[in-house]
């Protein structure tokens, strides 16, 4: 990847709109997900789906992809979204999202939904699973990479750390972890629920190389990827800062939003904000 | 005790397998000289992962491995697998249905010297409850090393419970091992002895006892407590009318549970369970007297065998 051209650049922050639109629809039909959490994750998601991961949608299982775990799983509405919307899926399969009859589960699962690499839900198992692919494509002399967006409330668990520790004694430097960091949880601030002290400070002493990035500038975060891929004897770890709840301004920065469904009044007016016509 | 530990059968077997077997890798948590996974390590340092005191993250480490085409044996203590790391084991090994095996070593009472922190007599209880987990509990050494190729073998996740000493010899090297299929010890028609570990070979000595006393026992070896052998626990209720199941773990949740929901289900009879009666156990000189003390004694065999076939009709 080199420097991109401003047309690719505008069609990302269009892949991103596209993905908020979508994933509020989504937890919206469904009368259950977590729209803040999605909504700060969508240039990520973009900017991995449509420019930096090596995938083939029609070979979901290929031997040599780059995987992804969405370690923050509760955040199911905007990998589906990247999915469908980057050929893995009909998006129509989504229409029943949540019914007993639909394949695609609250949070993901790698047994039911083409595309999904790993099985998330429960918080923190992203760094270390990732450890264990990126170990793995190793030992098989493969260069494909793994790639876990995590977020800043998860990293409160012991298990992100058990991780990322491991991680950086083996050198896994076809590790690149992404952390969202929008400083909002369910109960509130992250500073405020439990500090986490300096994030970079904290990854480096461990071993990992960190860029802080800004995590809805396109450019910006594909610049941060190409950084990563030239460290060849660590893991790597984008800290991006993002806003939870990013595009539409009633959610931006309210921990209301973590986990709760916007009615039909509320989405029409995300979806205005979002410059879709307001069909719902 | 002159017979080789189980730990030691199963890590030289381990490090042969590996020979054979290129997808195998071994990880484990600083217990490598314990587990004797360092059989295995010194053979193949490329493919033994150390991941140091952290057992959910040895779970997810594995997790991603064998999602990586591999076929990873964790090596840690059977106390803290089954407890701290639990999650990791329900969410990404059984529910994702990766292909981990997991050795969990120092099982039952057999880390004697250190005490109810390191005993685990409730690990087949957590382990048993998840769906997709296939559970294994050989009953000596010779056992325990016959299952690593069979394991390896097996498409998904398995939990093998390995002990850190020795037992009573039962197995005949060259009878078969199927995964869900009991073995027949001994037969007999008063009532039937359904055993699994190091209780095995303690149920031996109660059936030789039983028959100086003219009861004709049956010693049934249920290695694998899930997927269990229905087929066989249903006949032996019907063919003999009364059972006794013994484990080296907490009456509650294991084989003695397993076999009575099947029992209680299809052919009632009389069951009386052997196992630790719902209790912490305290730290013991050696692990036999250990046994005996915690109500896991041959006469505590013959008594629930005694006992039961008072109730028979």
């Amino acid at each position: 990847m080199t420097e991109i051209s401003r047309q690719k650049s505008t069609e990302l922050t269009e892949v991103a709109r596209k993905l908020r639109v979508d994933s509020l629809r989504l937890i919206h039909r469904r009368g259950s997900g977590h729209p803040g959490g999605a909504l700060s994750a969508a240039e990520i998601m973009a900017v991995l789906y449509f420019h930096v991961m090596n995938i083939d949608p029609s070979n979901p299982e290929w031997e040599e992809r780059d995987r992804f775990i969405l370690s923050k799983g509760h955040a199911s509405a905007v990998l589906y979204s990247a999915l469908t919307r980057r050929g893995f899926f009909p998006i129509e399969e989504l229409d029943n999202w949540g019914e007993v009859e639909c394949r695609h589960q609250g949070h993901p699962d790698r047994l039911k939904t083409p595309g999904v690499d790993m099985t998330s839900g429960l918080l923190g198992h992203g760094v270390a699973v990732g450890a264990g692919l990126a170990l793995a494509a190793r030992r098989k002399g493969q260069n494909w990479r793994t790639y876990v967006l995590l977020g800043d409330g998860e990293c409160q668990g012991g298990i992100v750390w058990e991780g990322a520790v491991t991680a950086a004694k083996f050198h896994l430097s076809n590790l690149v972890a992404i952390l969202d960091n929008n400083d909002v949880q369910l109960d509130g601030f992250v500073h405020d629920v439990m500090p986490l002290g300096d994030l970079r400070s904290r990854w480096e002493s461990i071993g990992w190389h960190v860029i802080e990035v800004n995590g809805h500038d396109i450019r910006d975060l594909i610049a941060a990827f190409n950084q990563a891929h030239e460290v060849k004897d660590r893991p790597v770890i984008l800290i991006a800062r993002t806003t939870k709840g990013k595009g539409v301004s009633y959610m931006e920065n309210q921990s209301y939003w973590h986990g709760n469904v916007p009615n039909v009044e509320q989405l029409a007016q995300a979806l205005q904000e979002l410059g879709e016509v307001n069909n719902g | 005790m002159a017979e080789m530990a189980m730990r030691e059968a199963y890590g030289r077997a381990l490090a042969e397998y590996g020979d054979k077997n290129p997808l195998i890798v071994a990880l484990d948590v600083d217990t490598s000289a314990s587990t004797l996974s360092n059989f295995f390590a010194k053979r193949f340092p490329e493919r033994f992962y150390n991941i140091g005191i952290a057992e959910p993250c040895m779970v997810d480490v594995a997790t991603g491995l064998a999602m990586g085409g591999f076929i990873p044996f964790i090596n840690g203590f059977a106390s803290i697998l089954s407890l701290r790391a639990l999650e990791q084991i329900r969410s990404c090994v059984c529910y994702a249905n990766t292909n981990v095996k997991i050795a969990a070593s120092y099982a039952g009472l057999s880390d004697f010297k250190d005490g109810a922190t390191h005993y685990s007599i409730s690990d087949l209880a957590n382990v048993r409850a998840l769906p997709g987990l296939t559970v294994i509990v050989p009953a000596d050494a010779a056992e325990a090393a016959d299952w690593v190729p069979i394991i390896a073998e097996h498409q998904g996740p398995v939990y093998l419970r390995i002990s850190r000493a020795g037992a009573i010899p039962v197995h005949q090297p060259l009878s078969k091992l199927e995964i869900g299929k009991a073995r027949t010890l001994r037969n007999g028609s008063d009532l039937t002895i359904i055993a699994m570990g190091s209780m095995v070979g303690r149920s031996l000595q109660a059936v030789e006892a039983l028959a100086a006393m003219g009861i004709s026992a049956r010693l049934v070896e249920m290695h694998t407590l899930k997927p269990i052998d229905r087929e066989t626990i249903v006949q032996c209720a019907e063919e003999t009318g009364a059972i006794v199941t013994a484990e080296e773990h907490t009456i509650i949740g294991g084989l003695g549970s397993a076999v009575a929901e099947v029992v209680c289900e299809t052919r009632p009879v009389p069951l009386q369970r052997v196992g630790i009666n719902d209790f912490f156990c305290p730290t013991g000189r050696n692990l036999d007297t250990l046994m005996d003390t915690c109500g896991l004694s041959v006469a505590a065999v013959t008594s629930a065998a005694q006992q039961v076939l008072k109730g028979k009709k």
